[in-house]
């Protein structure tokens, strides 16, 4: 075969280093964040395995604030964040809309560079001893007594974050300048939609949480600032600059894994997807509210009563948008043809988890209900439901439905689904004892707790221990198939979109001619 | 194969000028929180801002202020002349030299105050606090631009009437460099001045 793709372009190291092609960066990101997915689950797999027992005996409590702190950090900035933006974004955004390569290439490739100098700087804080201030730095601890290594990691976050900042500017100018002729506004793949709402939050939250962070650092390092109320400044100052970027950052994870959960659904249940219009506009609308929430996290923070009024409100909005797509990702199933193929099995999971997770989440955004919940393991379930039951679901659903496209390769689909299972399973074993635990009042961030407590903690480490395997299981099967998987051909599940219409894996760039598009996406026939 | 992402130098200009202003839209808000900090500040200890602004050098901060503006003023003539086609050197180097007159100034001026800021102290130290922290952004911003415009001039031999997307860029973001410093001027150097 003398016929050339993306991955035999080169072969060297250095190939892979200074490419500008959108796809090996794309998998430049997806290794960088499988190795600190590992180790953010390393620092969730002692604390889990610390709370066994109701005696705080494993670890000490110095220790635990590390891990549970380090496990934060590095699963919402180091995973989350650049998971399905950076990795799928970067390889299917200008597949999907018949481009040649992203706008800016280069600062593509700039992009993942700064990525990984900010994941080094934690990690060196890591290596360092560690840091104990919570993923969320609140001030004043991180600013005036915290005894560990703060600034490191407020740096490595800092530069991160310019690493968000400049891929959604990317995929921003990249959908509004680059679409294939024919290929409208409202002939978009949902992926797109998703992406790009994604990346005006990236663009216009991520700033206000660089600028925060840089703050705290100065502060911390002069000892003069404007949190501290030693110096006159105010911790809630901080507080609500902090949430203005990390509950947009929410719908950073979540947008994209609704993107690749209404590209699968339609795909495995062979019918277009319901309502696209009110999809699109629901993604807008999500990414819109969503910057208005933020004072949702500050109910018990002594901000004005009527400021918590007016956000528990907005919060209850949000719920619009998000239940719009839920019912019409089930409409879309409606008298379709299922197969229950692996993606389609993490994308049935990540809607009923999603759904689970934003309906605990409306608890939360109730003022009176909120006091009780507040700081407890209902808050831990809640969120990861939707960072983890929804994004990480999302993202491995993604992985196995273009793999194909991806790899050029086959994944082995039995065990691809015995997988998809073993996760839903695990997850649901993992976290939902958490609710009930929380519900019941136990406090999180504590290495250990009242003895009462030990048997819904039991089953929650036991769940950790399944979705362990859940996640190696996936690592290993695919790592096989990129050697021995049976050659995948340029479309394996009979798809609609363009990623589809080119060879697998795609050549350098993407297309032999390039496309046009002459009607919408999803154009499934319920009879294959 | 083309090896670049776009079928014509027209649609390179458009993407350009629209990534130029996400990056600006992306500047605005990075600024925000310091912006938020300062009528925060100010709402709270009012009278220690008025006073920090009077240990401020109004001749100076003006005469920047000026200087600045000017600048502005030539990069508007420079991405002007670079549209017609006609020669860009001399509005660079003019530009590229207020920003550097301007930076200089500054650098003085932050010499100037440091004892003032060193031993300042409460509210006051706050105002200082922020002041340092945002001029000083600002003149990295500016620095940035210097060496950028530098960079033009040293290329300007690329630039003609049918290709000159780089100068048109790079006007934006002088621009907002300098809108930013308009903003600066009067909330550092004129707090109540009127009955100073």
């Amino acid at each position: 075969m003398t016929v050339t793709n993306y991955l035999t372009e080169g072969f060297t190291l250095r190939s892979w280093l200074t490419t500008r092609d959108h796809k090996r960066i794309a998998i430049l990101y997806a290794v960088a964040i499988t190795a600190f997915f590992f180790l953010g689950g390393a620092a969730a797999s002692l604390m889990r395995l610390e709370l066994v027992t109701p005696q705080g005996d494993l670890v000490s409590a110095e220790t635990y604030n590390k891990l549970f702190t380090i496990h934060g950090v590095i699963m919402v900035w180091f995973f989350l964040i650049p998971s399905i933006p950076s990795v799928l974004g970067n390889f299917l955004v200008p597949l999907m809309i018949g481009a040649r390569d992203m706008a800016f290439p280069r600062l593509n490739l700039t992009s993942w560079y700064l990525f990984v100098l900010g994941g080094l700087f934690t990690v060196a804080a890591l290596i360092a001893g560690g840091v104990d201030t919570g993923w969320t730095f609140y001030v004043p601890y991180s600013t005036a007594y915290s005894q560990t290594n703060v600034i490191l990691v407020l740096v490595g976050v800092f530069i991160a974050g310019f690493s968000s900042i400049l891929t959604g500017l990317n995929i921003i100018v990249t959908v509004h300048k680059l679409r294939a002729p024919g290929l409208t506004w409202f002939r978009l793949p949902l992926f797109i939609w998703a992406s790009y709402a994604t990346s005006l939050i990236l663009l216009l939250a991520t700033p206000v949480l660089a600028m925060t962070l840089a703050l705290v650092a100065l502060e911390r390092f002069f000892h003069v600032g404007i949190f501290d109320p030693a110096f006159g400044g105010d911790p809630l100052l901080f507080q609500h600059l902090f949430w203005f970027y990390s509950h947009p950052a929410v719908y950073i994870m979540v947008l994209p894994a609704m993107g690749v959960a209404s590209e699968i659904i339609p795909c495995f249940a062979r019918r277009p997807v319901f309502g696209y219009r009110f999809m699109a506009y629901a993604i807008l609308g999500i990414a819109s509210i969503g910057f208005l929430v933020w004072g949702h996290h500050m109910f018990v923070s002594g901000q004005s009563m009527y400021a918590g009024m007016v956000f528990s409100m907005l919060s209850f909005l949000v719920a619009i948008p998000s239940a719009i797509k839920v019912f019409n990702w089930t409409a879309t199933l409606y008298k379709g043809s299922i197969v229950f193929s692996a993606p389609m099995l993490y994308a049935l999971g990540f809607v009923g988890l999603f759904m689970i997770g934003g309906m605990t989440g409306l608890f939360l955004a109730a003022l009176a209900l909120d006091v009780h919940l507040t700081d407890t393991y209902f808050v831990i379930a809640h969120f990861h439901y939707i960072m983890v039951g929804g994004s990480v679901m999302a993202y491995l659903g993604a992985i196995h439905f273009w793999w194909p496209k991806i790899s050029g390769r086959m994944y082995p689909e039995m065990l691809g689904r015995i997988a998809a299972i073993t996760v839903f399973f695990g997850f649901n074993l993992t976290f939902f004892p958490q609710y009930l635990l929380g519900w019941l009042g136990m406090p999180r961030r504590y290495h250990e707790y009242p003895p009462e407590f030990q048997l819904l903690n039991l089953f929650s480490s036991a769940g950790a221990a399944v979705l362990a395997i859940g996640y190696v299981l996936p690592l290993v099967y695919l790592t096989w198939s990129l050697l021995r998987g049976a050659r995948a051909p340029a479309n394996p599940w009979h798809a609609t979109g363009l990623e589809w219409q080119t060879t697998s894996p795609p050549p350098q760039h993407n297309f032999e001619r390039e496309p046009h598009v002459t009607q919408g996406p999803y154009a499934y026939d319920p009879v294959r | 194969m083309p090896t670049t992402p776009f079928d014509s130098t027209l649609e390179r200009r458009e993407a350009d000028l629209l990534g130029m202003w996400a990056f600006l839209a992306t500047e605005v808000v990075f600024f925000g929180p310091l912006f938020f900090g300062y009528v925060h500040g100010r709402l709270v200890q009012p009278q220690a801002f008025v006073e920090g602004s009077h240990h401020m050098h109004i001749v100076l901060g003006t005469l920047n202020t000026a200087i600045l503006m000017t600048s502005s003023l030539t990069m508007a003539l420079g991405v002007r002349a670079a549209q017609k086609g006609a020669r860009v050197r001399i509005w660079l180097a003019l530009t590229a030299l207020f920003g550097l007159a301007f930076l200089g100034i500054k650098a003085t001026e932050w010499v100037l105050e440091l004892p003032d800021a060193a031993s300042a102290s409460g509210g006051e130290a706050r105002f200082y606090f922020l002041y340092y922290a945002m001029t000083g952004l600002h003149a990295i911003h500016l620095t940035l631009g210097v060496a950028l415009v530098a960079w033009l001039w040293l290329h300007a031999k690329r630039y003609s009437s049918a290709y000159h997307a780089p100068v048109e860029v790079m006007g934006l973001y002088w621009h907002f460099v300098d809108i930013v410093w308009v903003f600066l001027y009067p909330m550092f150097y004129l707090l109540e001045r009127y009955n100073a």
